[in-house]
């Protein structure tokens, strides 16, 4: 049996390394791992997405629709676009936060309303307050590392080594305000 | 030591234990971060080729002079690099050398799906097709001892997720390779026809070798599973296929691909009461069984285009659905992707597309192509890189023909395109008296693919400074009469520039000249070039903001408009001071930052 983790959410946030983080605890765990990306546009504000997959034996690497068994999302839209990925009973973890797309930007096509109100009751889900902690700590890239944080709670992997791969992941001078984002993010759960 | 690697990273890996002496590459999404990685290594001499071709013949020469040489490119690339490898395909090699092409099932960046497993059996040179980055690495360290020992460059085809995936990977050690010291082989090396007659004996007598190898080759095996069905597979296609059969079937996994194993082929398929042939693209497992008379379920069952991911297999295979959680689809709207806030293309781009309706943009392959899109839509083609400027001038002598002919080509494309193959183009528009308007967005970076360096950047790929290519000079030396070089931010120049060119029934250059913001080296030099670059910010005076949302044509990200108060704000974080939009304001509403009092 394997398991899949989707981490989505737009250009710049962050997703990659959290996934990144996430295969290098699995793996220091003893896990087989393999972790997917499509590359190309994700620098220039699209949809992003990273799939991680672990296990005795994994061996494709990508999350097919229906099939993740949690989603993870850095942006509420995201979110919506991708719960087709989420397998029925999974879980998502979603921060409650906004990104317009180049479509909303305009005004003409708004923003979707009440996208939480409308998937909160489609699967187990977690809301996580990512971008107000972040801002809190005084930057707003260490989103990841909040949602990584709740993430590792509703894994049930507190056990495991993460300070390990988030010093190994992160720039020394920007480890302590990595590791008290996580730890935020375990207490959002 | 074990780490956790993508393809393309393990191919790098692999590159460095086979002790390979010199690589070249020109990026192209999926195959870009392969020399990326190699470049990191101190031992191997790692270079960005101006374009595929060029890289292969450097690698070619490499080879010549007695190294391990290596080549990468995009499946596409594989079509400008053509030339030099069908020919290289009949001398041989003298180092090994392996030319590593990344394909796209599903076409995630790319414009076609072209399926390069053929140009082996086109060129008629052995194969390997890995899985996952163990193999990667692995394969790679064989290959090159194959292609010393069959005299062949080896086709190594990857695709878009063996290359983007991260896996497990077990290194191994670096084997010491000398080089090979140089000897003159002209009846190798020499491809006049005397000697070409001679060499195609020799390589159907290795074809013949490589047959027998690849009946016995290590990279082709069979998982037996005690079952009545049988799988035929290599590639991504094999992950994909244990994920959705699991043990319920028997495989015989192949990852040395051309020339295939009959044999084993043959006897597998007696074996087994039904086989599927589970693989991307072309049919080209499943054409050979069928040429060896065996029956098979291939691209009859299967769809003939986009990835065959587990869910795919299970649908057609087992008919079995995976429903996933439905949504309501008004609860999101599209993301494309768009220009950076402060692209140097935004200027240009949304001057050329106020109200001038006499033009045609011919279009080209780079950042830029994302103009196709809201709210410019602007490019009427694009075709493969360097062809704006040659479509364009094709388009344009047709178009003449008509006596009224108002209609002007503006042909369009980037410094890495430009260096690529627009040069040619824009020789022959000049040799064949042309008219066309030919812009070269030169924001000095190799965007697209992520910044990486190129002639004109004024960097080598391993850090070193380089001779920064003039492209005006360039320019001018090929005969153009006509050329302006420009600030794009600067709007008026930009219009102005553009009518100026529209006057001219010569053929024109226009060059802009700003870097792309991700640009990630500068030399000295530059800073004086662009004042103030990227160290400004813009802002919205909330009173003057009418909310006529004119501003929000320049397509900037960082632009955002309330629905609730009408007003647009700036967002402080990703702004970088371009002024676009600060032109574009009708009612003076947008400032510089600290020049607002
Ligand atoms: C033959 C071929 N090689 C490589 C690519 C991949 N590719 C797409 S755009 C691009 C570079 C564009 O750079 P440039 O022209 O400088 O424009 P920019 O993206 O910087 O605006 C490359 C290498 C391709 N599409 N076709």
């Amino acid at each position: 049996m394997s398991n899949s983790i989707k981490f989505v959410g737009v250009g710049g946030q962050g997703t990659i390394l959290a996934a990144k983080i996430m295969c290098a605890v699995l793996i220091n765990a003893g896990y087989d791992v393999k972790m997917s990306e499509i590359h190309g546009m994700s620098q220039r504000n699209g949809s992003v997405s990273s799939e991680v997959r672990y296990g005795e034996k994994v061996y494709s690497p990508v999350i097919e629709k229906g099939s993740a068994d949690i989603l993870i999302s850095f942006e509420q839209m995201e979110a919506a676009r991708n719960m087709d990925y989420l397998k029925k009973g999974g879980i998502l973890i979603v921060n409650n936060h906004k990104i317009n797309s180049m479509i909303t930007l305009n005004g003409k096509t708004p923003y979707p309303k009440n996208i939480i109100e409308s998937i909160r009751g489609k699967a187990k889900t977690y809301i996580i307050d990512a971008q107000k902690y972040a801002n809190e700590l005084g930057n707003v890239k260490v989103v990841n590392l909040i949602m990584l944080g709740a993430l590792s709670k509703i894994l049930d992997s507190r056990h495991l080594d993460w300070e390990k791969a988030i010093k190994e992941s992160v720039k020394p001078r920007f480890l302590d305000i990595n590791l008290k984002a996580f730890s935020i993010g375990i207490s959002q759960v | 030591m074990k780490k956790i690697l993508s393809g393309n990273e393990a191919v790098a890996r692999g590159v460095y234990e086979a002790s390979v002496h010199y690589a070249s590459a020109y990026p192209g999404t999926p195959s870009t971060e392969i020399l990326q990685n190699i470049s990191t290594h101190d031992e191997i001499i790692a270079e960005w080729a101006s374009n595929e071709k060029v890289a292969l013949e450097t690698v070619i020469g490499a080879s010549i002079a007695g190294g391990r040489s290596f080549a990468s490119m995009k499946h596409v690339g594989v079509n400008v690099a053509a030339d030099p490898l069908f020919t290289f395909a009949y001398t041989g090699v003298t180092g090994g050398c392996v030319l590593v092409t990344a394909d796209e099932p599903g076409m995630h960046s790319s414009q076609n799906e072209q399926d390069n497993r053929n140009y082996a059996k086109f060129a008629k040179i052995p194969m390997m097709e890995p899985s996952n980055s163990q193999e990667s690495k692995d394969m790679i360290v064989d290959a090159y001892e194959l292609s010393e020992e069959y005299n062949s460059v080896v086709l190594f085809r990857m695709t878009t997720r063996v290359c983007h995936s991260k896996g497990i990977v077990e290194f191994g050690n670096r084997k010491e390779v000398k080089l090979i010291p140089y000897e003159k082989k002209f009846d190798k090396y020499v491809a006049v026809p005397a000697i070409g007659r001679k060499l195609r004996h020799k390589v159907e007598e290795r074809i013949n070798r490589l047959k027998v190898y690849s009946e016995t080759s290590k990279w082709n095996y069979e998982v037996d599973n005690n079952s009545t069905t049988g799988v035929i597979s290599s590639g991504i296609s094999y992950e994909y296929a244990k994920e959705a059969f699991g043990e319920t079937v028997s495989y015989l996994k192949l990852g040395f691909t051309y020339p295939l194993p009959s044999k084993l082929i043959s006897d597998f398929c007696d074996k087994y009461d039904k086989i599927f042939i589970i693989e991307e693209n072309d049919p080209y497992i499943e054409d050979f069984v069928k040429i060896l008379g065996k029956e098979c379920i291939g691209k009859d069952l299967f769809p003939y285009t986009g990835e065959m991911t587990p869910d795919v297999i299970k649908k057609y295979a087992l008919s079995q659905n995976l429903d996933g959680i439905e949504l309501d689809e008004d609860l999101f709207v599209g993301r494309p992707p768009t220009f950076c806030s402060g692209c140097p293309h935004r200027g240009f781009f949304y001057e050329l597309g106020k109200k001038r309706k006499q033009i045609i943009v011919a279009g080209d392959i780079g950042c830029y192509s994302l103009a196709v899109g809201e709210p410019y839509n602007m490019m009427d083609w694009l075709i493969c890189m360097g062809a704006s400027l040659s479509s364009g001038h094709g388009a344009q002598k047709i178009l003449d023909l008509d006596p009224n002919n108002k209609k002007r080509i503006v042909s369009i494309l980037g410094d890495s395109t430009f260096f690529h193959t627009g040069i040619n183009s824009l020789i022959n528009t000049v040799y064949n008296g042309g008219n066309t308007i030919n812009v070269i967005l030169d924001n000095r970076t190799t965007g697209m693919t992520g910044q990486q360096d190129n002639p004109g950047s004024g960097f080598k790929l391993q850090g070193d400074y380089s001779t920064i290519l003039d492209i005006e000079a360039m320019v001018k030396a090929i005969g153009i009469k006509h050329v302006r070089r420009i600030n794009p931010n600067d709007l008026e120049l930009v219009k102005e520039t553009i009518n100026w060119a529209l006057e001219l029934d010569e053929a024109s250059v226009i060059i802009t000249d700003w870097p792309c913001v991700l640009k990630k080296k500068y030399r000295e030099e530059d800073f004086g070039l662009y004042n103030d670059m990227w160290k400004t910010k813009d802002i919205v005076i909330e009173d003057k903001c009418t909310g006529c949302k004119i501003c929000l044509k320049s397509g900037c990200p960082s632009l955002i408009f309330d629905p609730e108060n009408k007003k647009v704000i700036i967002d402080s974080n990703t702004c970088v001071g371009c002024d676009v939009c600060l032109q574009i304001c009708p009612f003076d509403a947008i400032v510089k930052e600290g020049l607002d009092e």
